[in-house]
């Protein structure tokens, strides 16, 4: 049966787009493919500019494209339209690459808050323009008052405004508005060496630095059709893991201290900085930032690592289920946690949202699983799926995971094999493009890239699962109140730096 | 009444060092609130554009108020120097008043934050005094008389035995203390999320001296509560009007050793439970005030009870 994205009209398939293809489609399967996606036929995974030419990745089940619509004048037709979750894309494309969607609804500038000093860095570029103050979306009614948060916070968490409409202390409506942590990720990438692009994509969000490295070096190596040694591919999943491992222990106990139960956030944070100590000792580097490199790791894993990933893993396994119990034997934590700051399944269904927001709404998307990247393919573990969509789900996603990562870490080291942990990069001299996922504890992330002919990077786009989880978190605390709301962002904990890039 | 400042420093580091070691932390030294007075005093007052006299003259006032009103609590010997002049209504108008001047300070300055707090602290306050002066009633049934002194020593005659009244009034007098202190479930002393502050979100534009006031008057607020407690409910050793030095001794070290109790409590408790939700707290004070209601009906119902 031929699949939903071969019916698409297009002009004609790139060459050298790996490992699936991409379509340069005109007006017609553009919009073809924008009514797929807001039927629910299709899932989209990321939309971004590339000079004259806008992007679009959908996902239809387990198979990916990549549809591409020249703009010409500069302007290609809105997906969101008919399909809000592009909508935020949209004003980011037109940020930094200054093509414009034709019909959105909301043309509001996006990551460009009018700092930065080159207007539309990644299209023709232009003055800095002094942007009209931003109009928030109103809500009118008796005895509404609005409430700022951010983007500086009272705590070192990442910057974003918040805007709340209450009333009382019930909410009506949440705005968000980011950009405040745009470092130009992916102007640096071009024209980049590969080694600086590589280090670049670690650096995008740091608690996730493995999956963007990973990502990216799974999009090099499709791109380069490279083999990768078997034993860098299974350091590879031990790396993925312990940092999922260490980022899950963490938002467990800090989920409990935004509703003031600090005993769990203390012994989380013992567990998650033991995880921590195990990478260094393993990798010597405690985030494990730079150790995936494309063809392969940078390190080995130091001979003692194992016995202190062992040990890590007893005496995990001795604690966390008390913690669990703790968790879940704690009237007030409960009463705070469940059935607050609910995301609807259709919902997380049309936003493609992935990570524990979505399998905590009925969506049990995983890269893992969905693209089984090795080595995923030959291991054993379960995708966790609850359907109730409030904090206390995404609480329980986060435990279920922490046990099938514990598993995996296992299968991991008894089947690690021997032998090299790097090919070296094989430059053909050619442009070649190629797509790469990694599920980061977050969720998916997606890397695509076009390596030109001396093995530099050409353009590179990066995309956090935060993109299509933060507008759930604004559907998700409508009618819950005002003093819920730290509580729900942590449950979801999405990532401001990912987001702005 | 120079002794209830000194010593309510140091319980509020005691509860938080036992909090820590509760959590298997270490935490920060016992002194630190000495120090962090110490430092806040040294530092320059930072005053939004908008603040009216109001807003500088509040912190004094709440600071007098709570004082005065921790003054009067018999801690390790009844009959004080200005127990004639004032009751234990009085102590509660006393702190009534420190709070309205709190929620306006608040309100001053126009912040969101700011609104949200003392939208809170009324909501909670007018739930929480009726239940205090529920209790009030009922012990002043009791021991024929609302002056602590008289309260104090009537509690420690063998006149009094076992009450039903008396325990629901401790039960309905701890609660409304947790409430009136900011503590864990009702509002979370050490949190940095601004959304979820009672107490914190009112003080946050203050800063310097004020804050420096303003933190010692929440201390001296939590003092007051277990000396109180702890002078109505557990009343042994403490020492009369016309005790010698060594009765006073007896007197001074029992104290302690009730507020140690007291703070051992407080963050055991603490440790526990989480926070309620917001709407969830005029349910826990309501059982407060119909505890309080309960006591002092059955009183009415029967001398003896």
């Amino acid at each position: 049966m031929a699949t939903l994205i071969e019916t698409l009209p297009h002009q004609r398939k790139a060459d050298h787009h790996r490992p699936w293809p991409r379509l340069i489609v005109g007006a017609e399967g553009w919009r073809l493919a924008t009514g797929y996606l807001a039927t629910g036929h299709l899932t989209l995974l990321g939309l971004w500019g590339d000079g004259p030419i806008v992007h679009m990745a959908v996902l239809d089940q387990r198979d990916v494209a990549v549809l591409s619509y020249e703009c010409k004048k500069g302007t290609f037709p809105s997906v969101s339209t008919a399909h809000p979750p592009a909508g935020r894309m949209e004003r980011a494309v037109r940020d930094l690459n200054g093509l414009n969607a034709v019909g959105a609804p909301d043309t509001r500038p996006w990551l460009d808050l009018g700092f930065w000093e080159t207007g539309r860095p990644l299209g023709k570029g232009c003055a800095a323009t002094k942007p009209a103050p931003y109009k928030f979306l109103p809500a009118e009614g008796e005895g509404l008052h609005q409430v700022a948060v951010g983007p500086v916070h009272a705590s070192i968490i990442e910057p974003g405004h918040f805007r709340l409409t209450c009333n009382g202390e019930h909410v009506v409506r949440l705005e968000q508005r980011f950009g405040w942590t745009h470092k130009g990720v992916e102007s640096l990438m071009a024209g980049s060496s590969l080694n600086k692009a590589a280090q670049l994509a670690g650096r995008v969000s740091g608690d996730s630095t493995v999956a963007y490295a990973w990502a990216f070096a799974q999009a090099v190596e499709a791109a380069r059709q490279m083999q990768v040694p078997p034993r860098a591919i299974y350091l590879r999943a031990l790396m993925a893991e312990l940092e999922r491992l260490a980022n899950h222990f963490g938002d467990i106990g800090a989920v409990c201290n935004d509703a003031s139960f600090a005993i769990m956030h203390a012994h989380c944070g013992i567990l998650r900085e033991r995880t921590l100590r195990a990478a260094h000792a393993c990798f010597s580097h405690r985030l494990m930032m730079d150790r995936i490199v494309p063809g392969g790791v940078s390190n080995d894993l130091a001979p003692e690592g194992l016995a202190q990933i062992r040990a890590l893993l007893e005496d995990a396994k001795l604690k966390f289920p008390r913690l669990v119990e703790l968790y879940d034997n704690t009237a007030s934590l409960q009463d705070r946690t469940v059935t607050s700051g609910i995301v609807r399944a259709e919902l997380a269904r049309q936003y493609g949202a992935g990570g524990y927001v979505g399998r905590a709404s009925g969506r049990g998307f995983d890269a893992r699983r969905a693209f089984a990247y090795a080595p995923y393919d030959t291991l054993i573990f379960e995708v966790p799926v609850l359907n109730a969509g409030d904090v206390d789900a995404r609480v329980w996603i986060r435990i279920r995971e922490v046990e099938q990562s514990m598993a995996l870490i296992e299968q991991i080291m008894a089947r690690l094999p021997n032998g090299a942990i790097r090919t070296p990069l094989a430059g053909n001299g050619q442009v070649r493009e190629g797509v790469g996922f990694a599920e980061a504890f977050r969720g998916d992330v997606m890397v695509w890239l076009r390596l030109a002919g001396d093995g530099r990077v050409e353009r590179c786009h990066l995309r956090d699962a935060s993109w299509f989880q933060w507008p759930l978190l604004e559907a998700a605390i409508e009618d819950n109140i005002v003093a819920d709301f730290p509580l729900c962002n942590k449950s979801f904990n999405c990532s401001y730096s990912g987001h702005d890039l | 009444m120079l002794l209830v400042l000194l010593l309510s420093p140091l319980l509020a580091g005691f509860v938080r060092k036992v909090k820590a070691r509760l959590q298997r932390r270490i935490g920060p030294p016992l002194l630190q609130p000495y120090r962090d007075l110490a430092r806040l005093l040294r530092k320059e007052v930072v005053l939004a554009q908008n603040a009216s006299w109001l807003f500088r003259v509040i912190p004094y006032i709440i600071f007098a108020g709570t004082w005065v009103a921790a003054a009067l609590i018999p801690t390790f010997r009844s009959g004080l120097l200005f127990s004639w002049s004032a009751d234990l209504i009085a102590i509660i108008a006393l702190l009534g008043s420190a709070r309205f001047f709190l929620a306006l300070a608040g309100l001053d300055v126009g912040t969101s934050f700011g609104g949200i707090g003392s939208s809170r602290e009324v909501m909670i306050a007018s739930l929480a005094e009726p239940a205090m002066l529920m209790i009030v009633f009922t012990l002043a049934l009791v021991a024929g008389s609302t002056q602590l002194s008289t309260m104090a020593g009537y509690m420690l005659s063998s006149a009094v035995g076992l009450r039903v009244s008396l325990g629901l009034a401790v039960i309905a007098l701890i609660m409304v203390a947790i409430a009136e202190n900011a503590r864990i479930p009702v509002d979370n002393p050490a949190t940095h999320l601004e959304l979820t502050m009672v107490h914190e979100a009112m003080v946050l534009e203050y800063s310097g001296r004020h804050l420096a006031l303003i933190e010692l008057s929440a201390w001296l607020k939590l003092l007051l509560y277990v000396s109180l407690i702890a002078c109505l409910f557990a009343p042994w050793g403490l020492a009369g009007p016309e005790a010698d030095s060594k009765m006073l001794a007896i007197g001074g070290v029992a104290y302690l050793a009730k507020l140690a109790v007291g703070g051992v409590l407080l963050a055991v408790f603490e440790t526990v439970i989480a926070k309620m939700r917001v709407f969830r707290v005029p349910q826990f004070l309501g059982a407060a005030l119909m505890l309080g209601l309960l006591a002092t009906l059955l009183l009415f119902v029967s001398r003896s009870l």
